[in-house]
């Protein structure tokens, strides 16, 4: 099935390559503005009358986003058919596999007598490369990112460095030596090109590493190396190409190239910053237009990056910096689904760019000029793993000193095979200009041997030697909210023992930027309440959310996941009461009616979906607003329903957890009343559903109603309706509940808006740092 | 003093020394007060079981019990060295009990009525002391936080548990097995105390 799709696609592709198929003309319908063909109004009527074309053929005018689907369609269909063939994507990175496929489309179109289209630079910088970057920069793992930095730093500038100097130098020096073709390769060109190879690749990286879910230390340690070296391939590359034509490098010339390493790297991320911010504020007024909150984040990335490209600064720093600088605040800002929406555009664009460039680098190597020379490309190819070993094994030995954790020789090892090279190295090479770099085509070569060599060899085998060196794998655990606090608190803890100790430290300079984020920053950035949020308390939400997602969507299900098991509930860990409160509450039959009633009308309201609504009348948030409210709310009934099947089935130990709301509402079901829909009197709180009403109010946050709370109730204001008390408590509040109903009548309702509640399987991802 | 491991150097320590002297002007002892005087530390969320750590007998490593009013500088340096990080060649068992050593002073922290159990209760008081520079809003979700996560620690080391029974509080290894996944024994270290160049202190 594979192959005959394949086979249509690429017939498809072929036939639209060729460009004389039909007559020029314009659609069926009577074309107004004649076509070319037409001469005039004479020609009309009078000679030859043609019929009425019905139907007619029109190619070129569709041509070249024809062809763009047409490649993006076959990058997918290959992506589809790679994962219904495991076997062979458990051996081979996906990354090989379209390359061969690219080459495999190049061999067919020259086959056809075709041009197979090159991978141009252009297109290369400005429409493929984004999406990997700002996918990577938006979920890069910020802690571990900053944790890590100096080591990064090392690796990326220095190893670069040492990299581009090693191989130009080693390779020049082989030139001389092998004689006839070679010798007029001069020094600055060998360097340029050892500057081009010897960056590591961010693009075949992220597609390598994914798959083996290596552990996050040395993820990240190669990902960031590969993104941060961008700066110092930039400056390398335009320093001896600018001097390539004048041929020799003054000492001032170097000093200027390290100035303008600095100035192109914090100039990019300070770019970046920029935008982020300005995304960021931007987010913060957008909770009346929530359809187009995503594209804000996309177009102010996107423009840092072109910005960057103006001036010739880092596009990619500047891409990373703004992705990582807008996601905390705006993800404060924008609605759940939106942020659903970046997280899976983006993932979708990286994917398909991803591929792309894959099967074009196959394809290139098809169609491109070659130029091979065995000494040079196999001198290329040693003289690039030697130095990568070196610069490894050195650095580290440096580095070391300075790390709590070190790298054992294994991660060295690790980090030395990850050093792939891919499509910049090769679009940089094709930039360069046959005039001053006569022997570009050779060059070509070289690289794309190299590329072919790490990807293929070291993609392919890298995974086998991490089972076989038992490195450390990614761990899979939840984030855990103990985890979390003790988080936080080792933070506080370390920053107030080295404010003891007198010593400014790192824990104190990360203390005082996070005081001075939350002081400033966040309430300029993020609207309404959330600005004071702190982040143990966003956690928490956000775990909560998940949990109350997952229970929605098994609503009907056996099984009740939940991130906290219910094997264990709430009154496990009470602190025990004295005997006589344990005793059996004692309801009224009417009292316990009427809260089966308020349950029932209250859970059913829950499975109503919305009707209809367009993308105009989008509701304003009733959603995002009254999320805590939901929690709350939806806490109670539940302890509520414990409650009462506890009444009911106190005596009886059951099988499967006896709080389990599910069991409840079997419980209810199988009262013949219950899902009947009785007209509900005065003292039921009512629920209305308000398709268009105006937007919600705007935040209606916990300190609200817990300030209602307080004032209506001081007996249960202790436990938010998480404990079982004396029975006369209860009263209080199912009243407290049916008037904090009824107050918020105007208000949007919650319960409707569970309609929709997301790809929660996925929400888990959203902790895990890294591209899946 | 525990000197077994990783010697704190003569010079670490003569920063200490100056350190202690300062704070505790120039006298023998330090007080809970003079502690208090650090201006770094007023913002600190937790700030009072900070200082109270440093005068809690059980942290000097001499099976004492309760917590005292002044310190010398002994005890100073002995609570102190928690904060080393362990050093690079050591054996898994050694890095266990550096691993377990920091933890029971974490746990000692959070154990204020050294019961030998963390309760609800003080479980609590730790969650509602973080969030306690966030206003109202933080205090009603505290409750809220350290109940889903007294219910998560009970959850994993106890397992199911029927409605009677009741979870005491989060003994010493249940709390071993809960933070397994942060590795205490890197990241609760002050870098200060491994460097060999001397750091001006204020």
């Amino acid at each position: 099935m594979e192959l005959k799709m394949f086979i249509l696609v690429l017939g498809l592709l072929v036939g639209s390559g060729s460009p004389d198929i039909g007559p020029n003309q314009g659609k069926c319908s009577d074309s107004l503005d004649p076509g070319p063909q037409d001469q005039g109004n004479h020609t009309l009527t009078p000679q030859s009358k043609k019929n009425f074309p019905v139907l007619s053929f029109g190619y070129d005018h569709v041509r070249l986003p024809f062809e763009i689907s047409l490649w993006v369609l076959l990058a997918s269909l290959m992506k589809l058919g790679f994962h219904m063939m495991p076997r062979l994507s458990s051996i081979v990175p996906e990354s090989c596999l379209l390359i061969v496929v690219g080459l495999l489309v190049g061999g067919l179109m020259k086959l056809v007598a075709e041009v197979p289209p090159v991978l141009e630079s252009k297109i290369f910088f400005l429409y493929l490369l984004p999406p990997i970057i700002l996918d990577a920069g938006y979920f890069m793992p910020i802690r571990q990112f900053t944790e890590n930095l100096g080591t990064i730093l090392m690796f990326a500038v220095v190893g670069t460095l040492w990299n581009a100097f090693f191989v130009g130098g080693l390779l020049y020096g082989v030139c001389q030596f092998e004689g006839h073709r070679l010798v007029n390769v001069d020094l600055l060109s060998c360097l340029l090109f050892g500057s081009i190879i010897s960056a590591v690749d961010p693009v075949a990286v992220l597609a390598v590493f994914e798959e083996i879910h290596i552990n996050e230390l040395l993820h990240i340690l190669v990902f960031g190396e590969s993104l941060l070296n961008d700066a110092v391939t930039v400056v390398l590359y335009h320093l001896f190409e600018e001097f390539s034509s004048v041929g020799t490098i003054t000492v001032m010339d170097v000093f200027l190239g390290v100035v303008c390493f600095l100035v192109v790297s914090l100039g990019g991320i300070v770019v970046g910053a920029i935008y982020g911010l300005l995304a960021a504020f931007t987010s913060r007024f957008t909770s009346h237009t929530r359809v187009i909150e995503p594209l804000f984040v996309f177009v102010y990335s996107y423009m840092a990056y072109l910005s960057a490209e103006v001036f010739h600064l880092s596009g990619i720093m500047a891409l990373i910096a703004c992705g990582a600088v807008t996601r905390p605040y705006v993800e404060a800002n924008i609605s759940h689904k939106s942020h659903t929406t970046i997280k899976y555009f983006l993932k979708m664009w990286s994917s398909v760019s991803d591929t792309l460039i894959f099967i074009f680098l196959g394809v290139s190597t098809v169609a491109g000029p070659h130029e091979w020379n065995w000494i040079f490309v196999v001198a290329t190819l040693i003289l690039c793993l030697v130095a990568r070993v070196l610069g490894v094994v050195g650095l580290t030995f440096v580095i070391n000193k300075f790390r709590i954790v070190k790298l054992t020789s294994k991660d060295q090892f690790i980090i030395a095979y990850g050093g792939l090279r891919g499509a910049i190295a090769f679009s940089l090479v094709y930039l360069l200009n046959t005039d001053h770099f006569p022997k570009r085509n050779m060059f070509l070569t070289a690289i794309i041997t190299v590329i072919f060599f790490t990807v293929f060899v070291q993609g392919m085998t890298i995974r086998p030697l991490v089972d076989l060196l038992a490195v450390k794998k990614k761990q899979e655990t939840k984030r855990s909210i103990n985890e979390e606090i003790h988080t936080q608190f080792l933070d506080h803890l370390l920053t107030g023992i080295e404010g003891i100790c007198g010593h400014y430290g790192h824990h104190h300079w990360k203390d005082k930027l996070n005081r001075f984020n939350k002081k400033y920053v966040k309430k300029c950035l993020i609207a309404g309440e959330r600005s004071k949020e702190p982040q143990l308390i966003a956690f928490y939400h956000k775990m909560e959310m998940k949990q109350a997602i997952e229970l929605v969507e098994s609503g009907g299900g056996s099984k009740l996941p939940s991130a906290v098991p219910s094997t264990v509930s709430m009154q496990n860990i009470q602190p025990k009461k004295s005997p006589q409160d344990r005793a059996l509450p004692q309801l009224s039959k009417a009292r316990e009616d009427e809260i089966r009633k308020i349950l029932r009308t209250n859970l059913q309201k829950t499975r109503q979906r919305l009707r209809s609504y367009n993308r105009h009348t989008l509701i304003a948030d009733p959603y995002e607003d009254g999320w805590n409210e939901i929690l709350i709310k939806r806490k109670r009934m539940m302890e509520l329903e414990k409650k009462i099947s506890q009444m009911n089935n106190y005596l009886t130990v059951p099988a499967p957890a006896p709080d389990s709301p599910t069991i409840a509402r079997a419980r209810l079901a199988s009262d013949p009343q219950a899902w009947g829909l009785k007209s509900l009197t005065e003292s039921i709180p009512t629920i209305k559903v308000d398709l268009a009403s105006p937007q919600s109010p705007e935040s209606f946050n916990m300190v609200d109603e817990i300030g209602k709370k307080g004032s209506q109730s001081k007996a249960s204001e202790e436990e938010d309706g998480l404990t079982m008390k004396v029975p006369s408590m209860t009263k209080p509040r199912k009243d407290k509940t049916a008037n904090e109903d009824d107050d918020k009548e105007p208000q949007q309702r919650l319960m409707r808006c569970l309609s929709d509640p997301g790809p929660a399987g996925e929400e888990d991802e959203e902790d895990e740092p890294f591209l899946h | 003093m525990d000197l077994e491991q990783n010697d704190v150097s003569l010079e670490q320590i003569a920063i200490l020394h100056n350190r202690f002297k300062q704070l505790s002007q120039n006298e023998e002892t330090l007080r809970r007060d003079d502690l208090k005087t650090i201006q770094d530390l007023e913002s600190n969320p937790i700030r009072s079981q900070i200082i109270e750590a440093f005068f809690d007998s059980r942290n000097f490593q001499n099976d004492g019990v309760g917590s005292v009013e002044e310190i010398g500088f002994e005890e100073f340096l002995t609570v102190m060295s928690y904060f080393r990080a362990p050093p690079q060649h050591i054996t898994e068992e050694q890095r266990e009990k550096i691993r377990r050593s920091k933890l029971r002073f974490l746990f000692n922290m959070h154990d204020t009525d050294n019961d030998g159990t963390i309760t609800l209760e003080e479980y609590r008081h730790v969650v509602e002391e973080l969030l306690s520079r966030s206003g109202a809003l933080g205090r009603e979700t505290a409750k809220g936080i350290a109940d889903a996560a007294m219910l998560e620690v009970a959850s994993i080391s106890v397992g199911p548990m029927a409605p009677d029974d009741f979870y005491e509080g989060i003994t010493f290894e249940h709390f071993l097995k809960i933070l397994n996944g942060v590795e205490i024994e890197t990241n609760m270290h002050i870098r200060f105390l491994n460097m060999d160049a001397t750091v001006l202190c204020k």
